[in-house]
């Protein structure tokens, strides 16, 4: 039997710079920022005091009592998902939840939750500590919900790999449409993690930038004068469908999702391989699983964090494992960098660039790294015909995986 | 604190934790059965209540409190 088509049906996100796909898409289009400056009282002490925080919270779409037992990350998983379900044509359709997976992870998951509650633990005892407590915390609380709150009896998965976990569940989703195991997958990403200690962790690992006086322009990957990456929090979530099945019911159809590469560099925890060695094989894999040619894979979203080091990596592998023609896309310089709903924003973002033939702007490149030897569509959006498009996303602990998007 | 008094301090109860519409809090009404609370929010409105009524409610008493009625004797005959 041969290997089934995977297409993405239905789309959902709730980010720095919009509620919903459709207002952050155009808000990246545009070109603006999503980074502002932190003014809650704890962040006054911080090295660190800017980050891409979210346009809608979460309670102006969920209800009080039902925020009451979600972890941030578990809600706005929850919101992006009833988007991405709805999108698809699936609310009310039906479908059979035996054939419904769900993939969804988070780079850090409930830590907020664990902070909280440790706080009300040392003040108040344990009695205090809310019986919601675990399910709010446990890595695997997102898709969890998701699964509840959709139905899902095709197994329920929740990928940790740092930065690349949105995409390398949207990975794991490919596997399992084609493997036979599930028609529907609801996959993608979620972080929430806005808060002084996690800040303070990186903080003290010298990856974030401190351009605090000027947080728009703090996010600025591949310019010379990019000094880290700006947290941000949101989550992204695709519907992956087998193609057959998506046609049976005339479902819209954004993209193919028409490969996957992932690889791990076994080389250092939190350092990216110094040839990016890993991340060059992962890019092959992707194409080679794709099977398209790579001159069809004419825009990159690039993983591009804005730190010194891995921007200028990721350049090298894209030479090496894609070829000199691509125009290059970093939308963290607009969203800052959303860990492990990083991978799936970008997918939205590599599928929507696809649709419209569109590559969004990559803002405050103004004094590009001398490093920058391929294409990016700088400050401004660049209108051109898009038949294929490469995602990147890269984690700690060595972690590479890419997507190939095709039109449908 | 009367019988009423009591009821009306666990409607307030229920409806910050379980969202259950204080209108619908009455003696007679089942914790699970009527009110929708789960087993997670109930412990939430036991701790709740300790401190609202300045009572001790150990777990092995929560299993008897199937009614709003049983908990708000319980309640009185502690305070």
């Amino acid at each position: 039997m041969s290997r089934p088509d995977v297409v993405v049906t239905g789309l959902g996100a709730t980010t720095p710079l919009g509620g919903d796909v459709a207002s952050t898409w155009d808000a990246m289009l545009a070109g603006r920022s999503g980074v502002s400056a932190l003014t809650q009282e704890w962040a006054e002490q911080l090295p660190v005091r800017i980050a891409a925080q979210l346009a809608v919270e979460p309670s102006e779409v969920l209800d009080r009592v039902r925020l009451r037992r979600l972890d941030r990350s578990e809600a706005i998983a929850l919101v992006a998902a009833q988007q991405a379900w709805a999108d698809a044509g699936l609310a009310g359709s039906g479908l059979d939840g035996e054939r419904l997976a769900v993939s969804v992870g988070s780079g850090i998951g409930g830590a907020t939750t664990l902070l909280a509650q440790d706080d009300i633990l040392e003040a108040s005892g344990p009695r205090r500590v809310s019986p919601h407590t675990i399910p709010m915390l446990m890595p695997n609380g997102p898709a969890a919900w998701v699964g509840l709150e959709l139905g899902a009896k095709a197994g329920v998965h929740s990928v940790a790999s740092a930065c690349a976990t949105g995409a390398e569940a949207i990975a794991l989703g490919l596997d399992i449409i084609r493997s036979g195991r599930a028609d529907v997958v609801v996959a993608g990403g979620t972080e929430a993690v806005i808060h002084p200690l996690p800040i303070a962790g990186f903080s003290s690992m010298r990856a974030m930038s401190t351009r605090n006086d000027d947080p728009e322009r703090a996010s600025r990957p591949w310019d010379q004068g990019r000094d880290g990456f700006v947290l941000g929090e949101g989550a992204g979530i695709l519907v992956l469908e087998r193609a057959e099945h998506a046609a049976a019911r005339g479902a819209r159809v954004y993209a193919r999702l028409a490969g996957s590469g992932i690889t791990s560099d076994a080389y250092d925890m939190v350092q990216p391989h110094a040839e990016g060695e890993g991340a060059i094989r992962a890019i092959a894999k992707a194409i080679a699983d794709a099977d398209i040619a790579k001159q069809d894979i004419v825009h990159v979203n690039a993983h591009a964090t804005s730190t010194p080091v891995g921007d200028m990596l990721e350049i090298g592998a894209l030479h090496k494992a894609l070829g000199d023609h691509p125009v290059l896309a970093a939308t963290k310089s607009m969203t800052g960098h959303l860990l492990g709903a990083a991978g799936a924003l970008e997918s939205i973002a590599t599928i929507l660039a696809i649709r419209d033939g569109v590559v969004p702007p990559t803002i405050n490149l103004d004094d590009p790294d001398p490093g920058l030897t391929l294409e990016v569509a700088a400050h401004k959006a660049r209108h051109m015909e898009i038949p294929a498009a490469l995602n990147n996303a890269f984690g700690f602990g060595g972690h590479n995986v890419a997507l190939v998007f095709a039109r449908p | 604190m009367t019988r009423d008094e009591i009821t009306t301090g666990l409607a307030e109860i229920l409806e910050e934790v379980a969202g259950v519409n204080p209108d619908d809090v009455a003696e007679g009404k089942s914790f699970t059965d009527d009110l929708d609370v789960d087993s997670l929010s109930m412990v939430e409105v036991v701790v709740a209540a300790e401190e609202k009524f300045g009572v001790k409610i150990p777990d092995n008493e929560v299993q008897n409190l199937k009614t709003v009625g049983d908990a708000v004797s319980y309640i009185a005959a502690q305070s």
